[in-house]
């Protein structure tokens, strides 16, 4: 029990200390590199992907519903933190078409008022963040009234449907005072270093890992494992169900407002079902059941497709010059062909249902010192 | 406490699938303290019965009741009107349905196992326990989340250990509940049912796929419960010795009709028990 207890407090002075570290980095990243840099720009954009995949995750992978809607909630989101930052000022130039919209409003500015330059900002593109996942939440509540009580490829199909039917409706010229129609939106606030990214959805992604762990996580999983002995052991399957589907899109419409954010330019029409499913591969890639995995999985996949791999597309990678093969698209090629690979040999996915763990990597390095000290005893004991 | 207080009750049960009556005017009733069993021939409809006592079908006719209050209720509607080849269907026709949800009866304190094993597959044999304990505790999604109610989850975790470690089940607490052997992994699911701190517990074949000594030890373990819990417990079986020898009262159904009813030794003996599914003693 003492020891459970030690081990307990030495991982998490361990994972502070990681934490910190990872901190550390990336302020001096923010300070050496422009904000324009790519490495940057990967790191935002991989921040929001962890973010809305450990959200699908959650839903997928931890309750079990397979829902597909990922990308009609991150468009949610991402309206509505557009439509509530936009500067004042900045309106006419981008409702051109629509005198300068009906909303004449911007959270940032609204509490910049009162709070300061820096602050208030901060603060009203947190609220403006926080209103895009609360609507995203609402409006998955009413979806999932009717569309909780399909199963499996069903509900993956509804909530499909879903996803494009909203994306259609927010490019509705009718809608354009509020939306822009199909017209950009744009000139909206953004978190100029990459750190703020990196706190912000790591606070968001700790309470998923937090909402998994609690006794509504175990039932989440119940559901997933045998939604028959769920209900018969006293779980309400509809509200469960309704919670996790409501829990995961409010994170969904955050990611989603964050993307807006990092796009600098939005538009309904990027919100595509290809986002969704690129969204559902990282989910797959890194384990469904695993947050960790998706994490890791994100920063793996958009750093490779927007940075490692670029070479594949513009004629040079890895030294090596070959501009009748490396063209456009040659890129994508080789993402699919390295997704097979990983198909074919993780078939859990990298992580399985396991999960990145303090104790995990330090038991894994006592275990090799174990073996390596074994070894040199000349002892024979390799099959422990 | 009187001697023959109704636990639960069945009146005029009937559960037809299209024109297949599964369940055909079942009434039956089980007192406070006692072990009834339930048995009759493969394909008599004793699973669906529990199913119909525990939400998850509801009957096409019938009442049933608990503790006294009614927790089913239904008449043939829709199509069924024509189809019903039941008893009794008007007898509900002006009442109100009732129509609850597993999780709702479960609540009420009636707790069940299930024919096939159905553990949960990914969690360890804590949790399995544990998360059955979910329905009761007092935290909302957000005190739980957010760990403000620690006082709530240290009591059920602690609950979760008690009643392991009185099942004998404490040593394989982080053993994922499918890699233990079957025989304990039917004494987890009756732990986990348990959890959820039942009244009545209803077994559906406790003693599936065991072997004499297995079945005898399951008995003494049901009758230990019971008296340990204060449960009623109702189980379907197909083991005569255990059936024999630890129930108070049985009742036999075939083709979905009740048969017979009464002590051990009365069914035993009874020409048509023996005729549907004993056959020669």
């Amino acid at each position: 029990m003492k020891t459970e207890k030690s081990e307990k407090r030495r991982d998490t002075i361990v994972a502070i200390v990681l934490l910190m570290l990872l901190l550390i980095v990336m302020t001096i990243i923010d300070s050496v590199l422009p904000s324009y840099h790519i490495v940057i720009k990967v790191i935002k954009k991989a921040a929001v992907y962890s973010l809305v995949a450990v959200s699908m995750n959650l839903l997928n992978g931890f309750t079990g519903l397979f829902s597909l809607g990922q990308a009609g909630f991150m468009l949610l989101g991402a309206y509505a933190y557009a439509i509530l930052s936009i500067p004042v000022d900045k309106r006419p130039g981008v409702y051109q078409y629509f005198d300068g919209g009906i909303v004449q409003f911007s959270f940032p500015e609204f509490f910049a008022g009162f709070l300061g330059d820096t602050v208030g900002t901060t603060v009203g593109i947190l609220v403006a963040l926080l209103i895009g996942g609360l609507l995203a939440a609402l409006v998955a509540y009413l979806i999932g009234l009717p569309v909780l009580r399909l199963k499996s490829d069903y509900l993956a199909i509804a909530t499909l449907g879903f996803a494009e039917i909203l994306r259609a409706f927010f490019q509705w010229k009718n809608l354009g005072p509020l939306t822009n129609g199909s017209n950009l939106l744009k000139s909206y606030p953004d978190f100029e270093n990459a750190t703020s990214y990196i706190i912000l959805i790591g606070i968001f992604i700790a309470v998923i890992v937090l909402l998994v762990n609690s006794t509504y996580g175990r039932a989440f999983k119940a559901i997933r494992d045998d939604e028959v002995a769920a209900e018969a052991m006293g779980i309400n399957l509809a509200k469960h169900k309704r919670m996790a589907f409501v829990i995961s899109s409010f994170f969904a419409g955050i990611g989603g407002g964050m993307l807006a954010m990092y796009m600098g330019t939005l538009q309904a029409l990027s919100f595509k079902s290809t986002m969704t499913y690129e969204i559902l591969l990282v989910v797959v890639i890194g384990g469904i059941g695993s947050i960790t995995g998706s994490v890791i999985t994100s920063f793996l996949y958009i750093a490779s497709l927007e940075w490692l791999l670029r070479g594949l597309d513009s004629g040079k990678f890895l030294g090596i010059s070959a501009p009748g093969i490396f063209k456009n698209g040659f890129r994508m090629a080789v993402v699919s062909v390295i997704i097979m690979v990983i198909v074919l040999f993780f078939r859990k996915g990298i992580m399985g249902d396991k999960e990145f763990s303090v104790s995990g990597i330090i038991n894994f390095f006592k275990k090799r010192k174990l073996r390596k000290k074994t070894a040199a005893a000349g002892g024979d004991g390799g099959n422990e | 406490m009187s001697e023959k207080e109704n636990v639960l009750r069945l009146e005029n049960v009937t559960m037809q699938f299209g024109g297949v009556v599964a369940v055909n005017n079942l009434s039956l009733a089980v007192n406070r303290g006692e072990i009834v069993a339930l048995i009759g021939p493969n394909g008599a409809g004793k699973t669906t019965a529990f199913n119909c006592i525990t939400g998850v079908y509801q009957p096409t006719n019938g009442l049933i009741e608990f503790e006294g209050s009614p927790i089913v209720r239904a008449h043939p509607q829709g199509k069924m009107k024509k189809l019903y080849a039941g008893e009794n269907a008007e007898k509900y026709l002006g009442e109100r349905t009732i129509d609850p949800t597993p999780d709702k009866v479960t609540k009420l304190g009636i707790a069940r196992t299930f024919q096939n094993i159905r553990l949960w597959k990914s969690m360890t044999v804590f949790d399995n326990v544990l998360t059955a304990k979910h329905m009761r505790t007092k935290q909302n999604v957000f005190t739980a989340t957010f760990r403000m109610a620690k006082a709530e989850e240290k009591k059920i975790r602690e609950e979760t250990e008690a009643l392991l470690e009185e099942q004998d089940l404490l040593k394989y607490k982080d053993d994922l509940a499918v890699s233990l052997p079957y025989g304990l992994q039917r004494r987890l699911e009756i732990a986990r049912a348990l959890a959820t701190e039942p009244k009545l517990l209803l077994l559906d074949e406790p003693a599936a796929g065991m072997n004499p000594q297995e079945t005898l030890e399951l008995g003494e373990f049901i009758v230990n419960i019971k008296n340990k819990y204060d449960l009623t417990v109702f189980m379907i079986e197909h083991h005569m010795d255990l059936v024999m020898s630890f129930s108070d009262r049985i009742y036999v159904i075939d083709f979905g009709k009740l048969i017979c009813e009464g002590l051990p030794q009365e069914v035993k003996n009874d020409q048509r028990v023996i005729d549907a599914y004993l056959g020669v003693v």
